[in-house]
């Protein structure tokens, strides 16, 4: 708890912080990893979500966050139906697989352009969320910092190289995590920074051979 | 007031501000302004924002006619509204506190725009019990804006020594918190001093020791609705016991350490997880397959 508005605040939509606004949360933070609106998306609802996900708006508040709607947006009752007509087919499949977190979400996501990105994540309570998983690699971002990811070869001297851009535009990262499926194959890296991650940074990054994919997520 | 910086329990609250010579609330605000570094007139802009919404879903509440999904709940605040001025047998301000946390509960489980404080469940505790007295008194609203931080001071220490999650700790975390909240917030506004301000946060929040969360179906709305009015009232009892001079025998601290102790050995299936308690009576079960149908 760090300011009066975590305790007077979130302004949102009713009727739960968990379920509502930290899902829509949820949804707007895998857009922003996927970089467009989706044409279509599974959402899978674990724990709690899979049980009362209705009764708490958390589907049109996914919804919401597909669209890019904030939590006080007025317009989230609807969220769907205004989807529908976006073209933003989302289909909602409660599971009762058994998961770590009571409220876990995991959203497979095809976009306009045919990219396909699966993330997962939890609501932790009072509208903040962690993103667990981006594809199968493990991660643990908050949304709460400007967030880089980026998918690059394992091999020495990428980090180093990648943490050196970063570095000489001044820029200070509060946390970084990597995280890789087999040795010497590809490699995901998060870094959340407590500056604003300039346009030329990405530029730089995508000049770089080793790096396949790269996407820069400007806190809210 | 440059020294303060920071504040982790009520005596540190109540104490800066006796030395100060301030009340709380400018403690809260100027420890909000050192560490987010912003400036006094922002962070008193903020404030008066989600003072806005909360008027503006009392409004919308009380003139409600509308349904939650569930079909739980609905149309209470306007009962209420339409009943208070000639029937009841409570006097205004306790009229006007259950008929605003009604409200405001109720546009939350409407899917309507809300301020959680702290919590969306807890939503109607605070704007209920603040809004109520301040009508009534005739406090100019820049007044009710400083009661806020005081009521925020109180839930950040809440937060940072037990929790303000009912899975966590139960509705006492939420619900309890927001009442301790509204009534340091209501003493404020009445004018009382640090202290009182500090018995009054262990009056109220002693009184909801043990308070379990058992929402029917899982949702944010049986008990949760007309819980929201009991404990607007609930704050302002505490808050005018503690006017009238009278102390908790156990300091604020502690009732929150308690509270915390509460809330851990309490089962788990009475924290938010629907397998006990209201959810699991035959008509508990009723809606909770109706929902699971829909």
């Amino acid at each position: 708890m760090e300011s009066v508005f975590d305790i007077i605040g979130p302004i949102m939509i009713g009727p739960s912080s968990s379920h509502t606004a930290g899902a829509l949360k949820l949804a707007s933070m895998a857009r922003s990893i996927l970089g467009e609106t989706p044409n279509k998306v599974r959402v899978h609802l674990y724990g709690s979500f899979a049980k009362t996900y209705r009764g708490h708006g958390s589907d049109r508040a996914i919804a919401a966050g597909f669209l890019g709607f904030n939590t006080e947006d007025e317009r989230i009752p609807n969220a769907i139906d205004i989807a529908t007509e976006m073209g933003v087919e989302i289909e909602f499949l409660p599971s009762n697989i058994s998961v770590d977190h009571p409220n876990t979400l995991e959203f497979e996501m095809t976009g306009k352009s045919g990219l396909k990105i699966v993330v997962q994540g939890i609501s932790i309570g009072g509208g903040n969320i962690v993103v667990k998983k981006i594809d199968n690699y493990e991660v643990n971002l908050t949304g709460n910092y400007e967030t880089l990811i980026t998918c690059h070869k394992d091999h020495p001297g990428i980090i180093a190289k990648i943490t050196q851009i970063i570095s000489s535009k001044n820029i200070n990262i509060a946390y970084m995590y990597v995280s890789r499926l087999e040795k010497g194959k590809d490699a995901m890296m998060t870094i959340e920074t407590d500056d604003y991650i300039t346009p030329d940074i990405y530029s730089a990054l995508l000049k770089s051979p080793d790096l396949n994919f790269v996407k820069i997520i400007h806190k809210t | 007031m440059n020294s303060v910086t920071s504040f982790s329990t009520i005596s540190e609250l109540v104490s800066m501000a006796e030395e100060n010579c301030s009340s709380i609330s400018e403690i809260v605000l100027s420890c909000e302004a050192q560490k987010m570094q912003n400036s006094r007139k922002e962070i008193i802009e903020a404030m008066n924002q989600r003072l806005t919404v909360m008027k503006k879903s009392i409004e919308k509440g009380r003139k409600n006619y509308s349904y939650s999904v569930s079909k739980m709940v609905g149309m209470n605040a306007a009962k209420f509204d339409n009943f208070m001025n000639k029937n009841s047998i409570l006097g205004k301000i306790v009229e006007k506190a259950i008929c605003y946390a009604l409200s405001v509960s109720e546009v939350n489980a409407c899917m309507g725009l809300v301020v959680a404080c702290p919590t969306a469940g807890s939503c109607g505790i605070l704007p209920g019990a603040v809004l109520s007295v301040s009508e009534e008194m005739n406090v100019p609203d820049e007044k009710i804006v400083l009661s806020l931080f005081t009521a925020a001071g109180i839930g950040m220490v809440i937060g940072k020594n037990a929790t303000l999650s009912g899975a966590v700790g139960g509705c006492q975390a939420e619900c309890g918190s927001a009442s301790a909240m509204a009534a340091a917030a209501v003493l404020e506004l009445l004018g009382g001093t640090p202290s009182q301000i500090g018995h009054a946060v262990a009056l109220a929040l002693k009184n909801y020791l043990g308070l379990v969360c058992d929402p029917v179906a899982g949702l944010v709305e049986v008990p949760c609705v007309k819980r929201n009015a009991f404990a607007a009232v609930h704050a302002l009892v505490a808050a005018e016991l503690a006017l009238a001079g009278i102390e908790s025998v156990i300091p604020p601290d502690e009732v929150i350490l308690a509270s915390y102790e509460i809330g851990r050995l309490m089962p788990k299936s009475l924290k938010e997880t629907s397998e006990a308690g209201l959810a699991t009576t035959s008509t508990g079960r009723k809606v909770e397959s109706m929902i699971n149908n829909l």
